[in-house]
């Protein structure tokens, strides 16, 4: 029986791989099985992960990003900074809206006054406009973006705002976008259905400008458990499932049946430790209980020996089953603005041992390791596995997990001591996620929003500060990375691994695995 | 019973009020929305502006009366996430928790009083011990486990169902329902099974239990004296002065299986509106929250109503007015 269902999927393989003659008479369908929900059919409701990567199928913005997170040209042909205040976009030609209206500059300039204006939205995309001060059309296919100061994120925060007709634009309410009937864009998809919580469906947009897709239709379910999204694939019921469990990965790998796709993703796991208050911090005590004279993570020796205590390479082996690469600062090698000279810190506890002793603590202390319990992969998993490290440098740790909706709301108020957390940089280039996190707290600047620890150091301040405001990327990267190895050599914060984010597909698939861990049916195709 | 219909209906107005005030109160205490709402790669101006869009930034208190007076005015709040009215989203999902819940109720009916009364008739039996047998394990499996156990039997191995999901609906009465296409019993099979099981070891032992002190019963005996078949015995003696405790607890078990399916549903994808509590519950989306336990509340209300009528018909000593504070 089970032969028969596979059999059946293979078939269904096969017709979708045969040469695409135009629209054979057999819907060439895709079922996809998804971990996290969208909120929103409204692309400029909620900056939210998952509807960021689903809207992308219906909607496009000017600069989009490939499978690695580089830009390449959408709705834009060219961009170019005329001065470091002034942007020139030229657009594509010959585009068309879902509902056959051409595209132009104006569509965009009626977008971007209808992104800072979508009432009731739980986190805006004004994020993205603000820095913006002007939009001007020049022709209907070149259009230039104004900023009140150099703004170099200005193509990354393109990327993240998706284009509407004006007519939408002016017009449309949320509600108006989950029914569908405002659900317009210039995408490789049209909107076919949209059910909260339970599925989106798509049809195929044959007159996209950038060629044909290999399917007529799309089906996303969401199945936000991990055991029934692995039993829907293995029944045949989707042909594709995204954050595979890591406990099934094994067993997946090793069956001729499926294919698994991979990639090292965005997001960088890491522990910020309290330095907000110079005598005390909350669950740090010396062995025998007693609180300690001052806080011991302002020392950059005791911040360095809780990074060495760590065996990154045991953590991304076994609590992460291979699906986890050891961190050195926050993001891969592979991005912008990384510094080739960062390794991550070995493991040395006798090391770590010696350097406590140097600081004043030759026993040690005793710390609590708090962090989420349903946000990272393994969070649980991958806190008590550095309690046990610690153990073997002479740190006593004790390990509370919670859910994120009580975590982080206190892990905000500082009422963690060692707090571990994730970060993923959704804008590709290291410098912005530098200031967000370590910057020292000034939330009105824009610096160290999230910046829990409270890490402050003037040198890197200043440093970062002035890497932020050079508009030449080649000239910035530079700038950026030895902001970075300040940092890390400081131990500012103490990275332990980046996510490995997996797919997997029935046999006759291929997923071309994403950096930034979007599921889109634009990266499936029938395997050759 | 007027009278009776009139007080209860006072008393569920304040059980009402009360429970939205200690859920308003707990989702406050266990932490801040926009902390799991907002972007984290967002600044603090976007931080204020969405505290202040989703009226966060008033003092608790004020919160719960600007709740209270639109409650009154029908208006429950939209949701923090989805930005609909969160009674829209739960009037959505409810017809496919009512369906899951009543075909699982049916199941565990159907086949947990008959069972029970075999075992209770004929304890020393091999089939009664079977039946008891049985019975242990639905007690004792977790609901999680059979669910993924069911599927990998049912669906990755024999193919015979699908693994998750509502099948085809069709409208009955303006409400759609899955029950009445192939496809849609195809899919509600499992998941009702599933959710059946624990209810149904509860209704084999519940009905064995009365059953065996029914039949040691005086006017058990003196019915078998005077000669009628074991058939009307069983039927109308045993059964009819069994059912006050079976009833109750029936009220009860329908009461939680629609509140509670969260897990069952998960597993199996059912759209329903357990699922969409654990997710409001994540992302501390307080207005569906409230507005889910009130509908469940009122839902329990009417349950429990229900089953004082069904008392007094089963039991012609009950009489309404006196059970009113009973329950």
């Amino acid at each position: 029986m089970m032969l028969r269902m596979f059999k059946l999927a293979a078939a269904a393989a096969a017709i979708a791989a045969a040469p695409m003659t135009a629209h054979a008479q057999k819907e060439r369908e895709v079922n996809i099985g998804l971990q996290a929900a969208l909120t929103s059919i409204d692309p400029h409701y909620h900056n939210l992960s998952p509807n960021n990567g689903m809207l992308q199928h219906i909607f496009e913005p000017l600069i989009r990003r490939d499978a690695n997170m580089k830009f390449v040209p959408a709705l834009a042909v060219s961009w170019k900074a005329i001065d470091d205040l002034t942007w020139e976009f030229k657009l594509r030609k010959g585009v068309r809206f879902h509902d056959g209206t051409p595209f132009s500059a104006e569509d965009v300039v009626a977008t971007y006054k209808r992104v800072p204006n979508v009432p009731n939205s739980p986190s805006s995309f004004a994020t993205f406009t603000k820095p913006i001060v002007d939009v001007k059309v020049v022709d209907p296919l070149t259009i230039i973006f104004k900023t009140a100061s150099p703004h170099v994120l200005l193509p990354s925060d393109l990327a993240a705002v998706y284009i509407l007709p004006k007519p939408v634009a002016e017009k449309a309410t949320t509600d108006d976008f989950n029914s569908g009937k405002a659900a317009i864009g210039t995408g490789p998809y049209k909107f076919a259905e949209y059910i909260p919580n339970q599925r989106v469906v798509l049809k195929a947009n044959y007159g996209y400008w950038g060629g044909e897709e290999p399917w007529d239709k799309v089906v996303f379910k969401i199945l936000s458990n991990p055991a029934a999204r692995v039993a829907a694939l293995l029944s045949g019921d989707v042909q594709m499932i995204e954050t595979v469990p890591t406990s099934d990965i094994a067993r997946l790998a090793s069956d001729k049946r499926y294919a698994l796709s991979d990639k090292v993703s965005n997001r960088v796991i890491y522990v910020h430790l309290n330095q907000r208050n110079d005598k005390t911090v909350p669950f740090v005590t010396a062995r025998d209980g007693k609180p300690l004279d001052k806080n011991p993570f302002k020392d950059a020796r005791v911040r360095k020996a809780l990074s060495m205590a760590i065996n990154r390479d045991a953590i991304a082996d076994r609590v992460m089953e291979k699906k986890a690469v050891p961190a050195a600062q926050l993001l891969a090698d592979s991005f912008y603005g990384t510094s080739k000279k960062l390794k991550p810190v070995k493991y040395d506890p006798e090391g770590a041992k010696k350097l406590l002793a140097e600081a004043g603590y030759p026993n040690g202390f005793t710390l609590t390791i708090h962090g989420p319990n349903n946000r990272y992969i393994n969070d649980d998993k991958v806190a008590q596995a550095i309690a046990q490290f610690y153990s073997r440098a002479g740190i006593e740790a004790k390990v509370e997990t919670m859910p994120s909706s009580v975590y982080f709301t206190r892990a905000t108020k500082g009422e963690f001591g060692y707090m571990l957390l994730g970060w993923g940089t959704e804008s590709g280039e290291q410098g912005s996620s530098l200031r967000s996190l370590l910057a020292t707290h000034d939330p009105a600047k824009g610096m160290g929003v999230n910046n829990r620890g409270r890490y402050s150091n003037a040198v890197f301040d200043k440093q970062v500060s002035d890497a932020l405001v050079v508009v030449d990327d080649r000239k910035r990267e530079p700038l950026i990375q030895l902001a970075a190895e300040t940092a890390m050599n400081d131990t500012a914060l103490i990275p332990v691994h980046f996510e490995v984010s997996t797919w997997a597909t029935l046999k006759g698939f291929k997923y071309n695995a994403r950096v930034d861990q979007y599921t889109l049916a634009m990266e499936l195709k029938p395997a050759k | 019973m007027l009278a009776f219909a009139i007080r209860r209906f006072g008393q569920s107005l304040f059980v009402l009020v009360v429970m939205s005030f200690l859920v308003f109160l707990g989702v406050y205490a266990i932490g801040n929305p926009i902390e799991l709402l907002v972007n984290p790669q967002a600044d603090e101006a976007e931080r204020v502006r969405a505290t202040a869009a989703l009226g966060l930034d008033k003092p608790m208190l004020e919160q719960y009366a600007t709740f209270l007076v639109r409650g009154v005015q029908g208006d429950l709040g939209r949701s923090f996430v989805f930005n609909v009215p969160a009674i829209q989203l739960i009037l959505a999902k409810l017809p496919a928790t009512l369906e899951l819940a009543l075909a699982a109720m049916v199941i565990a009916i159907a086949l947990g009083i008959p069972l029970g009364l075999i075992a209770g008739l004929r304890p020393d039996s091999f089939v009664g011990r079977t039946i008891m047998a049985g019975s242990i394990l639905g007690f004792s499996l977790p609901t999680f486990w059979v669910g993924l156990v069911l599927i990998m039997l049912f669906s990755v191995h024999l193919g015979w169902l699908p693994p998750n999901g509502r099948g085809q609906t069709v409208m009955l009465l303006g409400i759609p329902v899955s029950f009445l296409t192939w496809d849609g019993l195809q899919h509600l099979a499992m998941p009702a099974l599933n959710l059946a099981l624990f209810k149904l070891s509860l209704l084999i032992r519940l009905t064995r239990a009365s059953t065996r002190e029914a039949v040691l019963q005086d006017y058990v005996k003196f019915a078998r004296a005077k000669g009628l078949g074991p058939g009307r015995v069983i039927g109308v003696h045993v059964l009819k002065n069994i059912l006050i405790p079976i009833v109750t607890v029936i009220g009860l078990e329908l009461g939680s299986v629609i509140a509670f399916a969260i897990i069952t549903e998960s597993i199996f994808a059912w759209p329903g509106t357990g699922k969409l509590l654990i997710d409001s519950i994540n992302q501390l989306d307080r207005p569906v929250i409230v507005a889910y336990l009130l509908v469940i509340v009122a839902i329990f209300i009417t349950i429990n109503f229900v089953v004082d009528v069904l008392y007094s018909v089963l039991d012609p000593r009950v009489r309404l007015g006196a059970t009113a504070g009973a329950h």
